[in-house]
């Protein structure tokens, strides 16, 4: 039994995880805590005032791709205008980001047990579940011929679960999506 | 983008009427291969208002033709929108209209 998002009262959705869904949950949630909040501490010349309002130093994308895809340059040609972007920006998405990822995981639940999320921690899961899988499609390079980077492996391929775990959360995203989705 | 339950059918959008002389900047949303089309859609339709309808329609622009103008408006307009778009994992960028 696959778990899916349903729609609950009064705009929220409820949802209940088997044992290894929860499991692989923490997990992939728990890693993407330690990702965006690993490298922001990593930023020591960070001026600790500048980023209290919100301001960080950062002018360039981030060296690692996965972070690069969750904060693109902010102009199409203007590479000035996209550092000063980011220098405003950055500190705050990372912050917003970083809140929705555990209040996902604080939102997991125990296994076989029925979770009703709010409509706030509905929306905090959808921009979870979508950040996870950009990065686990950057780790995995993904691309629009998903099915043939897939026959390429070998079965014994250790990115195999990975697929399946990027999988999973597509099929929950995409179930979460359409049951907050009841507006005209 | 990528069709996880049914693919939406839907007539090709102009968007070139989204621009406007005295709006001079415009948001671009751009084609990715991880973001679900109906993820796409929605989010259209919460961060800008737009229809169900319109908001199908710039998600199918930025799926077929690789990218679509889904705001226009002032500079400090736009770098919200886009900050927004970000903020929703989408790959958004700015850019003044000539």
């Amino acid at each position: 039994m696959v778990a899916s998002f349903r729609r609950a009262r009064k705009g929220g959705v409820s949802v209940t995880f088997g044992v290894d869904e929860s499991r692989v949950l923490r997990h992939v949630l728990g890693e993407m805590v330690e990702l965006l909040g690993t490298d922001a501490a990593d930023s020591a010349d960070e001026d600790p005032l500048a980023v209290a309002v919100g301001i960080g130093t950062s002018t360039k994308a981030p060296a690692d791709p996965a972070l690069a895809r969750l904060f693109p340059d902010g102009y199409s040609d203007d590479p000035d205008a996209s550092a000063d972007f980011r220098r405003y920006t950055e500190t705050g998405l990372r912050s917003t980001k970083l809140e929705a990822l555990q209040s996902a995981l604080a939102t997991v639940g125990e296994p076989g047990q029925r979770v009703t999320l709010t409509p706030e921690q509905a929306e905090a899961w959808l921009r979870a579940l979508n950040d996870t899988r950009l990065v686990l499609g950057e780790r995995l390079g993904i691309t629009d011929e998903i099915e043939e980077v897939i026959a390429s492996l070998g079965e014994d391929d250790p990115r195999l679960a990975l697929f399946w775990v990027y999988d999973r959360l597509t099929y929950l995203q995409e179930t979460l999506v359409q049951a907050l989705w009841s507006g005209p | 983008m990528v069709v996880s339950v049914a693919p939406v059918e839907i007539e090709e959008a102009d968007t070139e009427s989204l621009v406007v002389p005295d709006k001079p900047w415009v948001t671009i949303v751009w084609n990715d291969p991880v973001n679900l089309m109906s993820y796409v859609a929605f989010v259209f339709q919460k961060h800008f208002g737009y229809s169900r309808e319109k908001s199908t329609e710039l998600m199918m622009d930025v799926h077929q033709k690789g990218r679509a103008a889904v705001s226009n408006g002032t500079r400090e307009e736009m770098e919200r929108d886009v900050e927004a778009m970000h903020g929703y994992g989408l790959w958004a960028t700015m850019q003044h209209d000539e």
